[in-house]
C-alpha cells in the first residue's frame, strides 16, 4: 500500500529522517511510536505530500508521491497534529469546502455529509461555528476532514493529543472502526494508546526505525522489561543483606524514607517467579514488604531495551543520556 | 479553484476585512470626489482616482496580509496542499478573491462619472479608463501584497511589509531621480545588480559554477561595454528604471489623458509575476 524506501529528510544541517524505510500493508492499523521531535510528523508529512523529502521516495499503491501527487493525494486522508480548521466557517461549511477541494461529486456531497458528520458523531454540532467548538469537537471535525471521499489511507497524527479521557476512549473506537475498511496509520508518544488500538508498531528514533513489530511481538517485549519496587520495613543494611542473597539481580536502588522503611527499585526483566522469591527471601529475614510493584517500563525505557540489541550498541550511550 | 475563490470571498466578508477594506477605499475617494468633482466643480473624476491612489498603500496592505500568512500560522495550508488541489489552483484562486473585493469598489466609483454628468459636462471614455487603470493598478498592489504574505507567517510583518514596498512604488519616480547620473556610477550599480542577480540564481540553482559563469560574462561585458562606448552609460539606470513608475500611469491620465499600451502591459506583466512568485515561494518552502 504504502512504500517508504530511503527516505531523507534534513532541515539545514539537522537531519530529521535519516535513511528511514518501511512498508505499510493493506487493512491493518500502524502506530508510528517515537519521542517528541523523532521525526513522526516529518514522516507523515513527507507520505501526505504536504513537505518534500531531500532524497527517497514514497510509493503509494505504487505511484510516487512525487511524480503523481494528485492521485496519491486522493487516496490518502490526513489530520495533522493541529486540526487544519477555518474557524470562522461552520462545520458544515468547513465539511464541503473540503468536499470540493477533494473533488466529491455534487450530487453525493449531501448524503456524504451525513454520513461523515454520523460517523464522528457531530451532528449536534454541525451549525456551529468551528470557533465556539471545544478541543474535542475541533479533533472531530479534523478527523472527518480526513475521512472526506472515504480514503483507502487514514493517516492521523497524535489524534488523542489533549482530548479528555472520554473522548480518547471515543476517538480510540471510531479508528478501530476504521480499520475494517481503511489502512490507518496513526503516530503517538503514548505506548499504551498504540497497543490498544494497533495491529503493527513502528518506532522511529532520530529519524531512524529502530523497531517494526506486531503489537503482540513488541508487548512481549515490553513485559519482560520490567522494574520492580519494594517498600521494605526495615534498616538499609538489612534490606541491602537480604537483596545480597537473591542470586538473579544485576542491581537495584536503595533509599531510605521515613523512619524504618526502605525504598527499593530493582530493574530488570523479572517475572512473577522473581516476585515470589522475592517475597520469601524478605519473610524469612523476617522483613516486612509493605507494597511491592511491578511496573511495566514506558517507551523510553523500550527504546533503551531496542537500543541494547548489538546492532545499535554504539548509540546505547547517547540515548541513554538522552533519556536521563 | 472556484472552491478556494469562494471561501476566501466569503472569508473576507466574515472576518469584516473586506467590509472594512470597501469602507475604507470607498469612503475616501468619495471625500475626493466630494471635494474635487463637486464643491470645487473640476469635472474629471480621473483627478479624484489619482489622489484616492494614495489610500491603497493602506487599504491594499490590509487585505492581503491575511492571505498566505495566515494559513500559514493557523496550519490549514497543510489541507490545501495535502489535497489533490493544484498549487497554482490555491494562488489564482486566493488572487482572484482579493480582487474582486477592489472590483466591487470600482464598479462603486463607476457611478461617480455619472453623477458628475448628472451636473453637467464629464468626460466619460477619460473616467472610465482611470477607474480600469486604477483597478488594473490595485491588481498589481494586491499582487505584490500576497506575495510578501506568502514570505511570512506574521501578518503584522506581512502587512508592514507590503506598505513598505507600495510607499516604494509610490516614490519610485522620485527615488529614480535621485540615482547618480555619471557613466562610471552607473556601470558600478550595474554591477552591484549582477551581483544580486547571481545571488538569487545560487539561491536557486545552487551551483556556484552556474552563477560564477553568469557573473563572470556579466562583469566583462559591462566592463568592455563601458570602455567602448561609455557615453551610453550615463543617466542609464534613471531612465530605463523611471520606465517602471506605476502611479503616473494613472496621474497621465488625469493630467494629460494619455495611456500607453506599453504601460498596460507592464501592469499586466507585474500581476503575472507576483502571482507567480507567490507560487515559487509555496513551491521552495516545501522543499526547505
Amino acid at each position: 500500500m504504502i512504500e517508504v524506501k530511503d527516505l531523507v529528510k534534513k532541515y539545514g544541517n539537522h537531519v530529521a529522517l535519516d535513511h528511514l524505510n518501511f512498508t505499510i500493508e493493506k487493512g491493518k492499523v500502524y502506530g508510528l511510536l517515537g519521542a517528541n521531535g523523532a521525526g513522526k510528523s516529518t514522516t507523515m508529512n513527507i507520505i501526505t505530500g504536504y513537505i518534500g523529502a531531500t532524497s527517497g521516495t514514497v510509493l503509494v499503491e505504487g505511484k510516487d508521491v512525487l511524480l503523481e501527487p494528485e492521485e496519491t493525494k486522493k487516496r490518502i486522508g490526513y489530520l495533522p497534529e493541529i486540526p487544519p480548521l477555518y474557524t470562522e466557517m461552520t462545520v458544515e461549511e468547513y465539511l464541503s469546502f473540503v468536499m470540493e477541494i477533494k473533488r466529491i461529486a455534487k450530487e453525493i456531497q449531501k448524503k456524504h455529509i451525513e454520513e461523515l458528520l454520523d460517523r464522528v458523531k457531530l451532528q449536534e454540532v454541525r451549525q456551529r461555528l468551528i470557533r465556539n467548538l471545544s478541543k474535542g469537537y475541533r479533533q472531530r471535525v479534523g478527523l472527518a476532514q480526513a475521512l472526506v471521499g472515504w480514503p483507502a489511507i487514514v493517516i492521523l497524527d497524535e489524534p488523542t493529543v489533549g482530548l479528555d479521557p472520554q473522548q480518547i476512549i471515543e476517538i480510540r473506537q471510531l479508528i478501530r472502526d476504521l480499520a475494517k475498511e481503511h489502512t490507518v496509520i496513526l503516530s503517538s508518544h503514548i505506548l499504551a494508546e498504540v497497543q490498544e488500538v494497533c495491529d503493527h508498531i513502528l518506532i522511529i528514533h532520530k529519524g531512524k526505525l529502530i523497531a517494526s513489530e506486531s503489537t503482540t511481538q513488541m508487548m512481549a517485549r515490553v513485559a519482560s522489561a520490567q522494574t520492580v519496587e519494594l517498600i521494605i520495613e526495615g534498616t538499609e543494611a538489612e534490606t541491602a543483606a537480604v537483596l545480597a542473597t537473591m542470586p538473579a539481580i544485576d542491581g537495584y536502588q536503595l533509599a531510605l524514607e521515613e523512619d524504618g522503611f526502605c525504598r527499593v527499585t530493582i530493574e530488570s526483566d523479572y517475572t512473577a517467579g522473581f516476585r515470589r522469591a522475592l517475597f520469601k527471601a524478605f519473610a524469612q529475614a523476617d522483613l516486612a514488604i509493605l507494597q511491592m510493584n511491578a511496573v511495566s517500563n514506558s517507551l523510553e525505557d523500550v527504546f533503551l531495551e531496542l537500543m541494547n540489541q548489538p546492532q545499535n550498541a554504539a548509540e546505547t550511550a547517547q540515548v541513554k543520556e538522552d533519556v536521563q | 479553484m472556484i472552491a478556494i475563490y469562494k471561501r476566501e470571498y466569503r472569508a473576507y466578508f466574515q472576518n469584516m476585512v473586506g467590509s472594512f477594506f470597501l469602507a475604507f477605499l470607498i469612503g475616501f475617494v468619495g471625500v475626493y470626489f466630494v471635494t474635487y468633482n463637486l464643491n470645487y466643480g473640476y469635472n474629471f473624476f480621473a483627478y479624484a482616482l489619482s489622489s484616492g491612489l494614495l489610500m491603497m498603500i493602506l487599504a491594499v496592505p490590509i487585505l492581503t496580509m491575511r492571505s498566505f500568512s495566515e494559513e500559514r500560522k493557523s496550519k490549514t495550508d497543510q489541507l490545501l496542499l495535502t489535497s489533490p488541489l493544484k498549487l497554482h489552483a490555491v494562488v489564482v484562486g486566493k488572487y482572484l478573491a482579493m480582487i474582486s473585493i477592489l472590483a466591487m469598489a470600482c464598479l462603486v466609483f463607476c457611478l461617480c462619472p455619472l453623477i458628475i454628468k448628472l451636473q453637467g459636462d464629464a468626460h466619460l471614455k477619460i473616467d472610465y479608463t482611470a477607474i480600469l487603470v486604477f483597478f488594473l493598478i490595485g491588481c498589481v498592489y494586491i499582487a505584490v501584497g500576497m506575495f510578501i504574505s506568502a514570505l511570512t507567517e506574521s501578518q503584522i510583518i506581512a502587512a508592514i511589509g507590503t506598505m513598505a514596498a507600495l510607499l516604494l512604488i509610490y516614490f519610485w519616480r522620485h527615488l529614480v531621480s535621485l540615482l547618480p547620473s555619471g557613466a562610471g556610477a552607473n556601470v558600478v550599480m550595474l554591477l552591484v545588480l549582477l551581483v544580486l542577480v547571481c545571488l538569487i540564481i545560487e539561491a536557486y540553482m545552487q551551483t556556484w559554477a552556474v552563477t560564477l559563469t553568469i557573473g563572470g560574462v556579466g562583469t566583462v561585458a559591462l566592463v568592455v561595454a563601458y570602455f567602448a562606448k561609455s557615453a551610453s552609460f550615463e543617466s542609464l539606470l534613471s531612465t530605463k528604471l523611471a520606465n517602471f513608475d506605476i502611479p503616473s500611469i494613472l496621474s497621465n491620465i488625469s493630467d494629460s489623458y494619455v495611456l500607453t499600451l506599453s504601460s498596460l502591459v507592464l501592469l499586466i506583466s507585474l500581476i503575472v509575476i507576483f502571482n507567480f512568485l507567490t507560487l515559487q515561494v509555496m513551491q521552495k518552502r516545501r522543499w526547505s
